[in-house]
């Protein structure tokens, strides 16, 4: 220590400063990779000035685990449940993408009733994403409360997806060619009336303690700022691309499933700050109940999933009666189905952004080729060109307005 | 052209799109290909980030969404850079395509969009692909001090290293992978759809080492021409007498049967014979017009 005040004292007297001042040197710092506001396991080697963010270089990867080379390993179906374990926050969402392209490589038809759940469900990992990340935002910039009331949605959800897959985060629900099971009635009329009581009310309750709160606005508004043009040119997608005012929903201009029977606002951002991410959110689990609400109503009976047996396996109780159930049974979960040669690159809106998978097949059992393309990516990149000039403490807002989940992330 | 029955997201294509990029671009484009409800260009390596320039400010493709890398080990040129490129004001997506190996470098397109910085790393640390003028070339996803590329054909799942909690030496350790059982790896080519590989017991069916017994010359093979339509014949059975078992059992029968044993055999004697000359006759009849499949004789070949 001495030895750096006695550099010190060599500097002062070089530049022969005014009495009282010092020369100071930028200071790096490492943000995480243990930090709660990280979101997971993010280190940034940050260089500050003072307080002021100079650089921020995001070190990702820590959670890296290979999913898509796995993903090469196994059969199209045995690959479905690591898009689970990707962004366990939602993973419907990430579910979604990939039985889509399947089903694009497969050219195959899926039941409306099939396609009415996957909607309804995905809306439901919508709402229950954002209760973890408006919750975990607010929490981030300092406020306790609504982040305790919106985990309680969120455990409604949570029990919502247990009585529908059996599982509470890791489903497995949607495959190739439809739904895994049907839901019982007496689910859809209690998420109905869940939709229609206790959703708002917590909801709305959670949400007009921070939206017009003073304290909140100084930590977010105006923060992170990025233009249209940044936006399109950083790769943003999802509410951060229309937090930045671009009016893109993939749901609305590329409509998948029933999303083209839905009716439903795109919201968008006027000021482009974490205030406006924020806030896009918020209007996001309004329009989410209402499509759930849409799906509810309109929602046919009929089959669950594709009758396609070259494709999907039949139920457990006619592989017992069947003899062509039960081979078929037999072949599709030991070899699995074929999937035509091709590739195809499928990106659904995701509650985080597009997330979208570029499935390459070279007409066996299993892909030649998965690559995911995570959402937080992207994002996570634009990091330095956000924080620039930015007081360290608004790194918590910042990355709370991305949405970062690193199981996506790093993969 | 095939219709779309799925449901995957539905994007419209552009009525020619192929054609306009062709003749803008000229022949940096050498391939252009719209399978599966989408379209993609092969573009030449050299001129790749002028084409995704043209593409970006002529074809207004806005947003660069995603890298791939795809390893074909078998090909010269074993890699091939995907690029997705997406137009949120046509709402359209485009893929282009490169190829490169471990020793030609790909220009970098982080000047046309800076979110091709950690694409292009990732592609760079997972396959080795190098990015010329990508001034952050460093690995991303992998750990530190990391050799190797993992997403390589030719990187085993399992990798060569794995690392634990050492509580002697109070850190973490990295040592060789070593597994507690082989990793499974099943195959499910079916035997009859050209598999092509040897079953335990057949590795001497071909190649015998010199000096052993020249093998007996394998029979012609039937000629595939006559054994195909046989094939196709309907294995039906549309008439009574296709079947070959005569006339079902009728009234007198059934009273021969509970008469006296002596009157049965005259009365069979009587009444069987003309039906069993029927069934001949019937036999017969087929045996002219649909000649009764010879088996295959057994070769080596079929053995194998």
């Amino acid at each position: 220590m001495s030895d750096h005040f006695q550099t010190l004292d060599h500097v002062s007297e070089a530049v022969d400063p005014a009495l009282g001042d010092t020369a100071i040197q930028n200071y790096t710092i490492n943000f995480g990779p243990q930090h709660p506001a990280a979101h997971g396991v993010l280190r940034l080697v940050m260089e500050l000035e003072g307080e002021i963010v100079e650089r921020c270089d995001p070190h990702v990867g820590l959670l890296h685990r290979g999913t898509e080379k796995l993903i090469e390993y196994k059969t199209y179906l045995q690959a479905l449940p690591y898009f689970d374990r990707l962004d366990y926050c939602s993973p419907l969402g990430m579910e979604h993408s990939y039985v889509l392209a399947i089903e694009k490589l497969l050219n195959l038809e899926v039941p409306l009733r099939a396609q009415y759940l996957r909607v309804f469900f995905a809306e439901l990992t919508r709402i229950s994403n954002h209760m973890l990340n408006l919750g975990s935002h607010v929490m981030d910039v300092g406020a306790m409360t609504p982040n305790l009331w919106m985990f309680e949605i969120r455990e409604d959800c949570l029990n919502f997806f247990e009585r529908a897959s059996g599982a509470r985060m890791h489903s497995a629900y949607f495959r190739p060619g439809g739904v895994h099971q049907d839901v019982p009635l007496k689910l859809l009329t209690d998420i109905g009336d869940w939709l229609d009581n206790r959703l708002p009310r917590l909801f709305e309750d959670a949400i007009s303690l921070v939206a017009d709160n003073r304290i909140f606005k100084q930590r977010n508004v105006d923060i992170a700022v990025c233009s249209k043009e940044d936006a399109l040119r950083w790769g943003f997608s999802g509410p951060m691309l229309r937090g930045s005012g671009i009016p893109w929903d993939i749901r609305k201009a590329q409509p998948y499933d029933v999303y083209d029977r839905m009716e439903f606002d795109v919201p968008v951002g006027t000021n482009y700050d974490c205030y406006d991410r924020f806030m896009v959110r918020v209007e996001e689990v309004r329009q989410s109940a209402r499509i759930m609400k849409q799906c509810l109503n309109e929602m046919p009976d009929g089959p669950v999933a594709s009758l396609d047996r070259k494709v999907v396996p039949p139920k457990r109780g006619e592989m017992k009666q069947s003899m062509e159930a039960l081979i078929h049974h037999f072949k599709l979960y030991t070899e699995g189905f074929h999937v035509p040669e091709g590739e195809v690159y499928v990106a659904t809106e995701s509650p985080k952004g597009e997330f979208g998978v570029y499935l390459v097949s070279d007409g066996t059992n299993k892909p030649y080729r998965c690559k995911i393309r995570p959402t937080a990516f992207s994002h996570l990149q634009a990091m330095d060109f956000l924080m620039k000039g930015h007081m360290l403490a608004d790194t918590t807002a910042v990355l709370g307005a991305m949405d970062i989940v690193f199981g996506e992330c790093d993969r | 052209m095939v219709t779309a029955v799925h449901s995957a997201p539905r994007v419209e294509p552009i009525e020619g799109l192929a054609e306009a990029i062709r003749s803008a671009l000229g022949d940096a484009v050498f391939a252009v290909k719209d399978a599966h409800f989408e379209l993609s260009i092969g573009v030449e390596r050299e001129r790749v980030a002028e084409v995704l320039q043209t593409l970006r400010d002529r074809f207004d493709y806005q947003q660069l969404m995603e890298i791939a890398g795809v390893d074909y080990p078998e090909r010269a040129e074993r890699f091939e850079i995907c690029y997705h490129l997406l137009s949120v004001t046509k709402n359209h997506r485009l893929r282009v395509k490169v190829r490169t190996d471990e020793d030609h470098a790909v220009p970098t397109v982080t000047h046309l969009w800076p979110v091709a910085g950690w694409l292009e790393r990732e592609v760079f640390d997972m396959y080795g692909v190098l990015f010329e003028g990508n001034t952050d070339l460093r690995r991303i996803l992998t750990d530190y001090g990391f050799k190797g590329y993992p997403f390589r054909k030719d990187f085993p799942l399992t990798g060569y290293v794995e690392l634990r909690y050492s509580e002697e030496q109070k850190r973490v350790v990295y040592e060789p992978v070593q597994l507690a059982q082989d990793f499974r790896s099943f195959d499910f080519m079916s035997p009859w759809e050209g598999a092509q590989y040897v079953l335990p017991g057949d590795e001497k069916a071909h190649g015998e080492a010199p000096g052993a017994p020249t093998p007996p010359p394998p029979s012609p093979p039937a000629p595939p021409a006559a054994a195909s339509p046989e094939a196709r014949t309907p294995k039906t059975t549309e008439k009574p007498e296709d079947t070959g078992a005569g006339k079902p059992a009728d009234a007198v029968a059934t009273k021969r049967s509970r008469a006296k044993k002596g009157d049965a055999e005259a009365v069979e004697a009587e009444t069987v014979k003309p039906a069993r000359a029927k069934s001949a006759t019937a036999g017969s009849d087929t045996a002219e017009t649909k000649p009764k499949r010879t088996r295959k004789p057994k070769t080596p070949e079929g053995d194998a």
